[in-house]
Formats: C-alpha cells, structure tokens, sequence
C-alpha cells in the first residue's frame, strides 16, 4: 500500500520547501504593506512580479546573453579541467609543476584580472567566457585528478594480473571509478560558471544589445529602479538552481544503478 | 605432547623443481625500505594440481610471497621461477587471483565483471558470453549474472570473485585470505565448494590458499605450508593425506589430530609469542 500523497518523500522534498518559501513571501509581503516600505528600499514581491512581468522580454534577452556566456564557459571549463586532470595523473613530476599554478589560477579574484583579460581579448563576448572559465576550471580539474587517483587498488591489482595496457586501465577502470567526483565537480562548476559570468559582465559594464543580466542590476540600481533589481536576481538565482538540478539529474542518470551518493 | 615439537622442522630438504613444478621460490627475501624483513630464504615449490595453504600468524609475509607469485612484487634477493620463467607473462601459465575482499566493479554488473579478463584479453563476446555463464554456474551465481555487486551478499560477492578466477581457466589459482571477512556458516560452505571445484579439476589446477585458519587450512588442502613471522620464513612443509573432505572429515578424529599437529608446531615456531600478534 502506497502512503498518503503528502507523505511520500518525493513529494514532501518538493511540497516543504515550497509551503516555507511561499510562507515567507507572504510575511514579507504582509510587513510590506504594513510598514508602508517604500518600493525603492524594499519592493513587495507583488511589485516585482509585477516587473518581471512588463520587464520580462528584456530580462529574458539579457538572461539569453549571460547563459550562453555561462554554458560557453562551463563548457571550455570541463573540456580543460578534464585535459588536464588526464595530464596532471600521467606523471607526479607533471603534477607536482602544475598543480601550484591551477592553485594561482584558482585563488586570484576574477575581479582583478578581469580588466586585463578585456584588454588583451579583443572580442568582448570571448572576453567574459574567458574570464568565467576562470572560475569555473579549478573544481573540475581537482575533482577530476581526485576520482582518476581513487582507484580501488585491488581491481588495479586484478588489472595489473590480467595484463591490461595502460588505455584499457584508463578506459575500463579510472575513468567509471573518477565518475562521481567529477558529478561533484560538475555540480559545483557549473554554479561557479553562472558567478563568473555575471562578475565578470560587471567588470565589463558591456552595454546596448549585448548586455546580460549584471549589466541590467547595475542599471537598475543607477536608476533606482529597486524592483527591475530583484527581478534580474531572481531570475539569476532560478538561473543556478536549475543549472544545479540539471548538474544532479546527470549525475543520477550516470551513477544511479550502482554508486551510493546517487541510491534512493 | 608439546615437547616432541619443539625443535623446528630441519632445512626443508633441497628437492630440485622438475617439468611440473608450475612455481618455484627460491631462496627468496623481502627487506622493505623501512627494514622490516617480510621473507627470509624462502624456498618453496608447487607443483601442478597441488592445493597448498600458506598458514601464519600475521606479519609472517604469506601474503607478501603470494603476491610474488601473481608477479604483484618482486623479491630483493633470490628469484622466482614459472614453468621455468623468469616472468609469469613468459611461461604461458595462467594464473588467477582472489582478494581478501570481493574486489568487484561495482559500476558493473556481476556478468560483467566475470568476464572483465576474457575482455581484457580480446576473447570475442560470443564466446566470453558461454564461459561468464559456464564460471558463475560453478559457482552456484547462475541466476545472477545481471545483478549488480551490491545487491549480493558478502558471500555471493566472493562468490562471483572466484567465477572471474576461473572464468579463464587458470593454471594457478591464488587466493589471499579469501574467506577472512565471511560468517562461519557461509566460510566452511564456500571452503566445501572450493575444495569440489579443485578437484573437478582433476589434477590441472594449483591453488594457494594463504590462511590464518589452521581449521581452513587442513580441511582445503593438499599441503600446508607453515610460516612464522619476523622474519616471514617457512618452518613446516606437511602432507594432509586425507582423501575425503566433506562434513564428516571435519569431525573426524584425523582432522581433529592434523588441527592439534599444527597448531603446536605453530606455537613452538613462534617461540610461544604468538599473543604478542
């Protein structure tokens, strides 16, 4: 027998957090007009909606312009992560000299060497995937060698016995035993890619038709439109949820039948 | 009773290997870099279709000398021969490995991970297919050749570890503590099907059973080779004659006299410090 509809962990993990999001809305939108705030400081969630809606072909055009910069980088992201994750395990002296420096790469702000990177890269769009990529490499490429160095040193041993080349070593062995770090890596990248690019557009202050959703906030803060504001970051933060959720929904398809992090 | 063992077991006598020697240790050491001596002069020799267990108390490196046999580690000093060669790659032989643990993929299913050594040496599938299934019905897994690694039992794990030792028909079959992690029940039950899946073998296969049970070891084999620790090192090379092996050997006043043998070589061996293990 099946339990009640509201019981189900399914549905529970999807109803709960929606009744206290939809909770909250309605206290702030209940202090709102209780305590008469003005729209410029703080705008009822009515009001943004509201926004959202007349606003909407313009925030969408601007959210077009920041996820095809984020899914660019996150792209390039995984596509160097992955390289140089499969070249940092060749060799310890190969990893021992790099390492340090995807560390550099990792640690310096993307604000600070975002205004070089516009001037050296010509191309405004390249420019910011650029300097998203940035901030999106550094978990893939550790995660990668993390899950590539986390071999069962058993199965390496039987292996090892059976006379396995170094590709069918990497290809039946390393690569199904580095998939769920990488997931993990994925997960956390593709947050990071959505961060980069919307810095990174502000440093870049790119306006007209080009302009993403960053360039929309900042305008909307300079105009004192408080409403326009929240929409643009509302529709950011859908933006890295549903990247998130699609980050895990790939994990699970992958891993589902055989890893614990993904069983029911 | 004790007093007629105490003094260890002479050189073993200096037998020369001969055609069906399939491995031969010889005056082998193993000195790690930290200066632990984990083999001091070991000479062993086994022959095709001999079920030898090494039985020790741990540290006497029974594991370390079987993972010289699959050619996992080498010696410092001495050599290692198979069939003849100087590597198990070049003497033709097969040789097959079961771990203490499992050790399967647990990415794959069960079938899969049976066949991983015919696919690792290009067997074509239609062929692999009939084998993966011929190795899991020995094994008694017949049925569950979809499942994956996880929906087993610990039993049934090891189980479909040994169907991917046998799946390639070994000449050599080496086995490390294999049984160390399982219940009672299911230990001696597999012990049973090991022993028949050995002899069915009439001859052809030579297993190496490294134990730390005297019981194990005198029910499932052949030979039992004592070793002590510090430094690993042979101490006793005996014959268990007994032809029948089943429940009733078990409890069967020879085996109660084979157990009661050992374990008093063992213990004068170790100098009686084995509670310091």
């Amino acid at each position: 027998m099946k339990p009640p509809l509201l019981h189900r962990p399914a549905v529970v993990k999807i109803v709960a957090p929606l009744l206290l999001g939809v909770f909250l809305l309605l206290v702030w939108q209940v202090l709102c007009t209780a305590w008469k705030v003005p729209t410029y400081l703080v705008p009822k969630p009515t009001d943004i909606l509201a926004t959202l809606w007349t606003d909407g072909p313009g925030l969408l055009r601007a959210l077009g312009v920041t996820l095809k910069i984020t899914f660019l980088a996150f792209f390039v992201a995984v596509v160097l992560g992955v390289a140089a994750a499969f070249l940092f395990v060749q060799s310890k002296l190969i990893e021992t000299s790099l390492f340090p420096y995807a560390i550099l790469l990792q640690v310096t702000p993307v604000v600070a060497i975002a205004p070089l990177i516009i001037i050296w890269v010509k191309n405004p769009t390249a420019a910011l995937v650029v300097c998203a990529t940035l901030v999106a490499l550094f978990p893939i490429i550790s995660n990668t060698v993390l899950g590539l160095r986390s071999v069962n040193p058993g199965l390496l041993n039987l292996f090892r016995i059976n006379g396995a080349s170094r590709w069918q070593t990497l290809t039946r062995l390393r690569i199904p035993s580095a998939l769920p770090c990488f997931f993990g890596g994925l997960r956390i990248s593709s947050g990071l890619a959505l961060i980069g690019a919307v810095v990174a557009e502000f440093v870049a202050g790119t306006g007209g038709t080009g302009a993403g959703l960053a360039y929309e906030i900042l305008q909307a803060g300079f105009q004192i439109n408080i409403p326009r504001l929240f929409a643009a970051l509302l529709l950011i933060s859908i933006t890295g949820v549903l990247l998130f959720s699609l980050m895990a929904w790939l994990a699970k398809l992958s891993l589902a039948h055989w890893h614990e992090s993904e069983m029911a | 009773m004790l007093m007629k063992y105490m003094d260890i077991e002479p050189e073993p006598t200096l037998l020369a290997p001969d055609a069906d020697s399939v491995l031969f240790a010889n005056r082998v050491e193993k000195t790690y870099p930290n200066g632990t001596r984990a083999l001091d002069e070991v000479r062993l020799i086994i022959q095709r279709g001999d079920f030898v267990s090494l039985l020790g108390p741990s540290g006497c490196g029974k594991s370390t000398l079987l993972k010289m046999f699959a050619g996992l580690e080498s010696p410092s000093h001495g050599h290692l021969r198979w069939l003849g060669a100087d590597a198990p790659g070049k003497s033709g032989l097969k040789i097959a490995m079961v771990f203490q643990e499992a050790t399967l993929m647990p990415w794959a299913s069960v079938a899969a991970n049976v066949r991983l050594p015919l696919d690792l040496a290009g067997v074509p599938k239609a062929e692999s297919e009939s084998r993966v299934q011929q190795a899991l019905n020995q094994v008694g897994l017949g049925r569950f050749g979809n499942c994956y690694p996880r929906e087993l039992s610990g039993g049934m794990q090891m189980r479909a570890s040994i169907a991917r030792a046998l799946v390639t028909e070994p000449d050599v079959l080496l086995m490390d503590e294999p049984f160390g992690a399982l219940d009672e029940f299911t230990r001696n039950k597999l012990d049973a099907d090991l022993r028949s899946l050995w002899a069915a073998k009439a001859g052809q296969l030579s297993v190496i059973f490294v134990t730390h049970s005297i019981y194990e070891a005198v029910y499932l084999s052949s030979r039992v080779v004592m070793m002590a620790a510090r430094p690993g090192r042979i101490v006793a090379d005996l014959p268990i004659p007994e032809p029948q092996r089943d429940e009733e050997f078990r409890l069967s006043p020879a085996f109660t006299e084979h157990c009661r043998d050992l374990s008093a070589r063992l213990l004068a061996a170790s100098g009686g410090e084995l509670q310091h293990d």
